[in-house]
């Protein structure tokens, strides 16, 4: 059930190739702030391919998952501080403490449903960040923990800058969640997930262990999330608690949904959003003059707003949007009576980037 | 001894803010099948807009009043405007369209009145009565809190047993199309519902602000608490919702009191936590877990 | 189809056309109901037959064609403003409400007609079995009195036109029997003019004044109900029997 085609192997490393071949190019043009930007974009990928398979592959939902990202950072800024491991074990080791902290809360939320599993959730995204003022000496409360940056390995050159160097470890990282994920997609397991989405009951009754596949999947989502809170670290070498609140995962949420619930590009879309809409809104704020309350504020009213009216005008979110028009002008070429464009497809996370 | 009758009293007094909201919840939940996640942000806008009021009149019954009136209307335009395109949808979407409006509302709060947290009168004295020869943690305005929320509880349970209104209201809620069929008209009391769960929200802002201050983000751990005790009672009975919001009161007012406030968001996780272990639907819930 | 007649029908049914997407639900139907009588509306899963009175009684709009009620068009208005007008659909699957009583339900059966409707009590002399549970909750009935209690719920109106969507579905046959008989009563008695829905074709021809046969969304017949089954091809193509 887990092994994975060779065939989906080989198109999910030729994918990920590819994709690598333009980050790899598209980051040695970019100014040191879009490099960080780039990086930035990253952390936010991982975290939200991991929720958007979580959403619209298993079916399932989490208000949480700025929490994950949280152990991540946390566990990498320990390792890296406290015990001076390097970074590619540190986060290594981030990945396996999120999944680990992700087992029990997925086991417990295979059990909930709807509304109760949102608001489990949403009481767990305001519960843990607590957890860092609980502990002081060990999390530095809220003044959170710092890393060095990075050091740029020697055989770059001494040119080689450290935003290009955090961008190239964030890239890393998303290529590698991407090619987890794209063969997740198309794997036995995926199915699994599908299927235990669609109608449990009948899922059990093939035979599948709903509730594992569930648990495994919030794993999975954890796991990811985990791998982007060590870039956050690696990129922004500060961990703090107040930097994962509530507000923090209702972003990934944002980002998920307006992405298109499901979909791995859509993934993309939702991080590019999620990096650059401060930005912009930060700029409206000025040339408009806008006074500090509301600029402070615009971003967050502006999500709000967005989140509202994708789900009223777009519920398949922009990936959505572009396969229906994508499908109409399909049909309207083909002639096939132009039906198709009206049937609304469930979101299969279609990884081509 | 003092100590624990006064974490009680406390608990009594907090409880019953508790139980306003998971009233809300319950009402919207009945009526129209969603979890609104953006109640805490409603009645923080309304609490919002009665201070303006008692600042400009001096008045604080006509605050009051003004709140009250605001939040129908909130509840009202709300649900027809952003809400009534999901009521058919996936659930998953109305979650996702509460959560929107969360975030905007906070936002827009904090555009118009700032971040600055601010003092909000209460109605009577707060200092605590005297028992005996000692001052306990129950004051005057404590009794009115619990009284008026009390009063809020069997005003609804009237009007949900007893009044034709509603009859329809849960008829409406219970199975739509069979109500459109016997003339109910159901989009208006989907309306009606929300704003009554708005109303009986800013009952709660109001109640309540005097002990927390009036910031945007200050009604956030009231909306936790609120859901929690909506779903200890199951989120289908409000006699539920008020017994969970008085349980939650007693057991968050003595953790607060016994092992410190901060652990209070914590231990409202883990009772959450606990009991939907037990009782994924709610304590009160008439189903029990789905098993296949 | 053409009906002389001295008053005109109190419900009439013209070239209706209700679309599900690509799907032609209802292909053209017409029909009329007289007072005071039953039409059968029969034909095989799938036929039409629910949508045809969904349509009628507005919950789903018809892209083409209208429905007539006592001389008044009803097509695309609310459902609400057509039931006030004393059309009253008994849904598929009876539409009782489970968490009301019984007593419950059928108040709610009369909150809009006020003048006009009847008690509970009335119905209760119509259907004695109700009066013991009158403060049960509806989801305790058995299936024979549940669909009492909706079509004695229905009757609280006191419409003038009654949709009835396969009433005898999971009933035993001695019920369905009585069930039957019951809506003739209701044609001969209070001249209700009633549209019945029924998969078991020959119990309700046996009560009917008039059958249509539906066959994917079409009327493929619209006689007496002597005349269907004397035709052997159309009894076994599209009644079953």
């Amino acid at each position: 059930m887990i092994a994975v085609r060779q065939s989906t192997l080989l198109r999910s490393l030729a994918i990920v190739v590819a994709a690598a071949l333009i980050l790899l190019l598209l980051s040695g043009e970019l100014s040191a702030y879009r490099q960080l930007q780039l990086a930035e974009g990253t952390y936010f990928f991982a975290v939200l391919a991991g929720l958007t398979m979580l959403i619209g592959l298993s079916g399932q939902v989490s208000l949480g998952h700025g929490a994950f990202l949280c152990v991540g950072a946390y566990t990498v800024s320990l390792l890296i501080a406290d015990e001076g491991w390097a970074l590619a074990p540190a986060i290594a080791a981030a990945v396996v403490v999120s999944c680990l902290i992700g087992l029990p809360v997925g086991a417990a939320a295979s059990r909930l449903r709807g509304p109760y599993l949102a608001g489990a959730t949403l009481a767990f995204a305001v519960g843990l960040p607590a957890l860092g003022d609980k502990f002081p000496s060990l999390f530095d409360g809220e003044n959170g923990l710092t890393i060095n940056p990075p050091a740029v390995p020697s055989w770059l050159g001494a040119n080689f800058s450290l935003e290009h160097w955090q961008a190239w470890i964030g890239c890393v990282g998303g290529l590698i969640v991407l090619f987890v994920l794209l063969n997740l997609y198309r794997s036995g397991l995926g199915r699994s997930f599908r299927a235990v989405r669609d109608d449990e009951i009948a899922a059990a009754l093939c035979g599948l262990r709903v509730g594992r596949m569930q648990t495994l999947a919030f794993v999975i989502s954890a796991g990811c999330a985990g791998l982007g809170g060590g870039i956050y670290a690696a990129v922004l070498n500060l961990a703090t608690p107040s930097a994962f609140s509530l507000t923090l995962s209702l972003s990934l949420l944002t980002g998920a949904v307006v992405g298109g619930l499901g979909s791995l590009t859509g993934a993309v879309w939702g991080a590019a959003l999620l990096v650059l809409l401060p930005n912009w809104s930060n700029d409206i704020a000025h040339s408009l003059s806008l006074s500090g309350n509301v600029s402070d504020n615009l971003p967050q009213a502006i999500y709000g707003v967005v989140l509202i009216v994708v789900m009223l005008a777009w519920p398949s979110g922009l990936q959505g949007g572009v396969r229906a028009l994508v499908g109409s002008a399909r049909a309207r070429w083909g002639g096939n009576g132009g039906n198709e464009a009206k049937r609304i497809e469930s979101p299969e996370g279609g990884g081509e980037k | 001894m003092t100590k624990f009758i006064d974490l009680t009293l406390n608990g009594i007094s907090t409880g019953a803010i508790y139980a306003a909201v998971a009233l809300a919840l319950c009402l919207i939940w009945r009526a129209t099948r969603i979890v609104n996640f953006a109640q805490g942000a409603m009645l923080m806008i309304t609490t919002y807009i009665a201070s303006a009021v008692i600042n400009s009149t001096g008045s604080y019954v006509i605050g009051l009043v003004v709140a009250l009136a605001a939040g129908l209307v909130l509840g009202a335009v709300i649900e027809r405007v952003v809400i009534r395109p999901v009521e058919n949808a996936p659930p998953l979407n109305a979650v996702i369209v509460a959560l929107g409006l969360y975030t905007f509302l906070i936002a827009f709060a904090g555009m118009i009145w700032g971040a600055t947290p601010r003092a909000f009168p209460a109605a009577f004295s707060i200092r605590g009565y005297e028992i005996g020869g000692t001052r306990v943690l129950f004051a005057p305005n404590d009794t009115f809190i619990v009284l008026v929320v009390v009063a809020v509880a069997l005003g609804l349970a009237v009007l949900f047993r007893a009044t034709p209104l509603g009859l329809q209201m849960r008829a409406a809620a219970f199975k739509p199309e069979v109500a459109q069929l016997l003339g109910v008209r159901v989009g208006r009391m989907f309306t009606l519902g929300w704003a009554l769960a708005a109303l009986t929200g800013a009952i709660a802002g109001i109640l309540v602000a005097p002990s927390i201050f009036l910031a945007p983000n200050n009604f956030d751990p009231i909306l936790i608490s609120g859901f929690v005790a909506a779903v200890l009672g199951g989120l289908d009975s409000p006699p539920g919702a008020v017994l969970g919001g008085l349980i939650l009161g007693l057991a968050l007012s003595y953790v607060s009191g016994y092992e410190g406030s901060a652990l209070a968001p914590l231990a409202a996780l883990v009772i959450l936590v606990l009991v939907l272990m037990v009782r994924p639907g709610g304590l009160f819930s008439a189903t029990a877990e789905r098993r296949v | 189809m053409l009906l002389t007649r001295s008053a005109p029908a109190m419900l009439e049914v013209e070239h209706v056309r209700t679309e599900y997407g690509a799907v032609k639900a209802l292909d053209g139907v017409s029909l009329n109901v007289e007072r005071g009588s039953v039409t059968a509306v029969l034909g095989a899963n799938g036929a039409g037959k629910t949508t045809l009175l969904r349509t009628i009684s507005g919950l789903v709009r018809p892209t083409a064609g209208n429905v007539v009620l006592d001389g008044e068009d009803i097509t695309r208005r609310p459902v609400e403003e057509i039931v006030r007008r004393g059309l009253a659909h008994v849904p598929e699957g009876r539409g009782v409400i489970g968490e009301l009583t019984v007593e419950e339900n059928l108040r709610l059966g009369g909150l809009f007609r006020r003048r006009e409707s009847a008690s509970p009590d009335e119905i209760y002399e119509l259907f004695p079995r109700l009066i013991e549970r009158r403060s049960q909750p509806a989801s305790r009935l058995s299936g024979g009195e549940r669909q009492m209690l909706s079509i004695g719920r229905a009757l609280v109106a006191r419409p003038r036109v009654l949709l009835l969507d396969e009433p005898s579905l999971g009933l035993a046959p001695r019920l369905v029997a009585q069930i039957m008989a019951m809506v003739r009563n209701l044609a001969d008695t209070l001249g209700l003019a009633i549209l019945l829905v029924e998969q078991n074709a020959r119990s309700a021809l046996s009560v009917a004044n008039r059958g249509v046969v539906l066959n994917l969304g079409r009327v493929v017949a619209d006689q007496a109900p002597e005349e269907l089954a004397a035709d052997e091809r159309l009894r076994h193509a599209y009644l079953g029997f």
